[in-house]
């Protein structure tokens, strides 16, 4: 129902999107999963376990080598997206979807949970963003027109917690959300709520979720983050799952939409491999009626976005080992900052590379189960029954919580007596809490519990018959409110970033449209608090807006650190100001032919100075290539490692028309200086005037080359049309017939 | 509590399991421990629970919290606080938005606590 359509070469304008939001209806329920394609042929190759592939999309860095495929995972892969400003996050979810994303979640601003009620509007959030019905509806209309871009429905998700989970899990249901996280022992042990509450509340929450098909996500992963030996508390890690799903089964959320969030609990340098597989193990084979969410361990997370990214693949080698339906993505950055838009497509691109490397790896090896992988992974399981005996034993699951059960750090049956205990009778919430008498009435959809319509001559089956269907079946009965505001609203933020989103000036974006941020790497030979002060100094001397350094690594405590610095950009470029160079423009294949045919030209080629490479150049002269060979060409390759003098003498010997240089090594300017050489050689010699020369290699900047007195460069992703088009027209001109 | 490993001694009675007997055991204490508090949801109601219920009436988002604070200060949440909108709109002859609304701004609430008084009776 999307009123307007994307083009891939145009921006999405939230200004678009805001119009008659309250018209708008969400254009299904519940969740979905990717299509299976068992046996897809993508390029040269046979995947095993892909999924449909996407109409538009932005494929991994060397897919331009494989035809350009862009094979997409069995998981449906997530990623987390709210700096604060809903309508940028928009922007970002569409280059999140483009990268294979189809399940993006919204993080709530800082303490929504602890708001009575519902928050509308669009006032700007900390740490994430006011979940308001304005906001939901305008990102799930906007996924609506990316998911019809890109090809593959995307679901959103956003939270059912705090004090007003049951209202939030109405208006979700109403929004058409397809995702939520829902989890009971959350509120209890991370928000201080009441516990008795805070199961009232989901047993109707769930109850929603329930009727909306919401995929549901549990909290347990949490228990990790806040251990202090977060391998230990894996046996708890199983109980607070078993806990929350089959509550959420018994209450009516169907198994297939009950999704455990479970978290690898260690990472490296501990031999994490072999603590978080029989783990994995172990909680896949007890939940095994469940949907697995798996998620990056981030207990251990610091600064450096290499290291958050190779923990985020060795936790994809245990999803591929066991099962992950849901592959959840941590962006890279997330031990600095709130996520800036580049590390969400990182994240989104580790997982598809790391899962498409494993593509088909089960049918290949298997898991040893007779050895330790099996005994770890009983000792785990028997540990969790005993604890859930335990509970059973105390008297149940609130006086467990009472008496700090959770979050103990010790390996369960150990205890050290510093686990997260709430009072029964305590907490946000606690009071407020209501039998309900012999009466008790709600007439609406999706209910949970003692509900007496037949009083009115109601059907159980159908309580809201008695108003006429609730909004659930009616959708005119919501209430939309646009903004209880009036200056904290998307609309004066749009306001302010006008000439941006108009196109009129453009400025660095990491979050925020407008943000001016930049991130700059630098080593500075110093050790790290002289590093530092250098780097803001040297941010300072650029320009930079509150330079602030997010990341030190050192390389040798004396010898140097490393330094990544970020900071704002002060000014806007005007991009009706620059020169741009026109995008290199090639000859059809016609005038080619005639072109070779009529003016036949001959080439001699190969890879100077001391270097083995030959592959770019073999890319620009086979004919098997697209080289050049294919328009009619002589090539005389004279192999690798060639001194600039051979190629010289080897023209003047073949007679040859022109001369093209490969080369790869640029280590003290070394490639444009045996540019220079050739050129010069080619004058002393008297062959300049008939020769044309030209050079190309990944490091070559065309400007820079020609500067060396040779005809043209060119540099990474050119091809033979181009060298081609190149030769004809350089052939051309120097007859004057262009 | 603090206390030292026990393991091999509290395994004692479940080391003789197999996989499948010890799954079962697992998932029957799991349903002992979350069926107490299923029970408490089916009896117990709580102001969010009403105002999502008032939501799904038709209610504004602006008006549920007023209309479960009425109620709670009057001793009617135990009847449900869409089934006070309901009866008042039946009483008065408007629609459940109407009514909701008048409650919303503090009217209303004399009927609402006779009307459930009544019944009492």
């Amino acid at each position: 129902m999307a009123d307007f359509e994307l083009k891939p070469n145009e921006k999405l304008d939230v200004r678009e999107i805001l119009k008659d939001l309250d018209k708008y209806e969400p254009r299904r329920r519940g969740w979905v999963w990717r299509k299976p394609a068992p046996g897809l042929k993508m390029g040269p190759f046979e995947f095993k376990d892909c999924t449909e592939p996407l109409k538009n999309s932005v494929g991994l860095p060397p897919a331009k080598y494989f035809e350009n495929i862009d094979p997409q995972p069995m998981p449906v892969i997530t990623t987390e997206i709210a700096s604060g400003r809903f309508e940028d996050d928009i922007r970002r979810m569409r280059m999140a979807a483009w990268h294979g994303a189809d399940h993006i979640m919204v993080i709530r601003h800082m303490g929504q949970s602890h708001i009575d009620g519902l928050m509308e509007g669009t006032p700007q959030g900390i740490g994430g963003i006011p979940v308001t019905r304005k906001q939901v509806r305008a990102q799930r209309k906007a996924l609506d027109i990316i998911e019809d871009e890109v090809g593959r429905p995307i679901n959103y998700h956003s939270y059912v917690s705090g004090v007003a989970g049951p209202d939030v899990a109405v208006m979700f249901a109403e929004e058409g959300i397809n995702g939520a996280h829902q989890d009971p022992q959350y509120n209890v042990l991370y928000r201080d709520i009441n516990c008795v509450r805070s199961f009232v509340d989901a047993c109707e929450s769930k109850k929603v979720l329930a009727w909306a098909d919401i995929l549901q996500i549990d909290g347990a992963h949490n228990a990790n983050a806040t251990a202090r030996e977060a391998w230990k508390v894996m046996p708890e890690l199983i109980v607070q799952h078993a806990i929350n799903s089959l509550f959420s089964e018994k209450v009516g959320i169907k198994p297939e939409n009950i999704a455990l969030s479970t978290v690898p609990p260690t990472a490296t340098p501990a031999p994490c491999v072999y603590y978080d597989l029989p783990y994995a193990v172990a909680l896949r084979d007890f939940l095994r009626r469940y949907k697995m969410r798996a998620q990056q361990n981030t207990k251990y997370i610091c600064s450096s976005v290499r290291e958050a990214t190779v923990t985020h693949v060795m936790n994809m080698l245990i999803s591929k080992l066991t099962r992950a339906d849901i592959q959840s993505t941590i962006t890279p950055d997330e031990g600095r900052n709130v996520p800036w838009h580049i590390y969400n497509m990182e994240a989104v691109d580790n997982a598809k590379q790391a899962l498409i490397a494993m593509d088909g790896l089960m049918d290949l090896v298997e898991l040893k189960m007779d050895g330790p992988l099996g005994e770890m992974a009983r000792d785990i399981k028997e540990r969790a029954v005993l604890f859930m005996e335990e509970i059973v034993e105390v008297g149940g699951y609130f006086q467990a919580v009472q008496e700090g059960f959770f979050v103990d750090s010790a390996k369960y049956p150990e205890r050290n007596g510093d686990g997260i205990a709430r009072q029964i009778e305590g907490g946000v919430g606690y009071g407020y809490i209501f039998e309900r008498e012999e009466d008790y009435m709600a007439p609406v959809t999706a209910h949970y519990g003692y509900n007496n319509v037949e009083q009115y001559g109601g059907d159980p089956e159908n309580p809201s018959a008695l108003i006429g269907g609730c909004t659930f079946e009616d959708r005119s009965k919501i209430v939309f409110i646009d903004e209880l505001e009036e200056e904290d609203t998307v609309a004066t933020r749009l306001e302010n970033v006008k000439k941006y989103l108009d196109g009129e000036a453009i400025k660095p974006e990491m979050e925020w449209c407008g943000d001016g941020v930049v991130l700059m790497t630098m080593m500075i030979p110093a050790e790290p608090r002289t590093a530092e002060a250098v780097a803001l100094e040297i941010g300072r001397k650029l320009g930079l807006e509150n330079p602030e350094v997010n990341s030190k690594e050192v390389m040798q405590e004396a010898e140097g650190t490393r330094i990544e610095m970020k900071g704002k950009v002060t000014f806007d470029v005007d991009p009706s100001t620059l020169e741009i160079p026109p995008a290199p423009h090639h000859l059809d294949d016609a005038t080619l032919y005639k072109e070779f045919e009529e003016h036949p030209m001959v080439v001699v080629c190969g890879t100077v100075g001391e270097d083995e490479h030959s592959v770019g150049l073999r890319e620009i002269i086979n004919i098997k290539h697209g080289g050049i060979e294919k328009w009619g060409i002589k090539v005389n390759y004279l192999g690798t490692s060639v001194p600039v003098e051979k190629l010289v003498d080897a023209a003047i010997e073949l007679n040859a028309t022109a001369i093209l240089a490969s080369t790869i090594i640029s280590h003290d300017n070394i490639h444009y200086k045996n540019m220079k050489r050739i050129n010069d050689l080619a004058v002393e010699k008297g062959i300049r005037d008939k020769v044309i020369i030209a050079a190309g290699g990944t490091q070559v900047i065309p400007d820079d080359a020609v500067k060396t007195g040779i005809d043209a460069g060119f540099g990474r992703d050119s091809h033979g049309i181009d060298v081609a088009t190149f030769l004809a027209e350089e052939a051309m001109r120097r007859r004057g017939d262009l | 509590m603090k206390r030292a490993d026990d393991f091999e001694q509290r395994r004692a009675h479940i080391a003789n399991l197999t996989d499948e007997e010890l799954y079962d055991r697992f998932w029957e204490l799991t349903a002992q421990v979350v069926d107490p508090l299923l029970e408490l949801g089916k009896k117990n109601t709580t102001p969010s629970v009403e105002r999502a219920v008032l939501l799904r009436m038709g209610v504004s988002s602006l008006d549920t919290q007023k209309i479960v604070e009425g109620c709670m200060d009057r001793g009617l949440m135990g009847h449900g606080t869409g089934h006070v909108v309901y009866k008042v709109s039946k009483e008065k002859g408007i629609s459940i938005r109407e009514a909701s609304e008048k409650l919303a701004q503090g009217e209303y609430w004399d009927d609402a606590v006779a009307l459930f008084k009544k019944e009492v009776k």
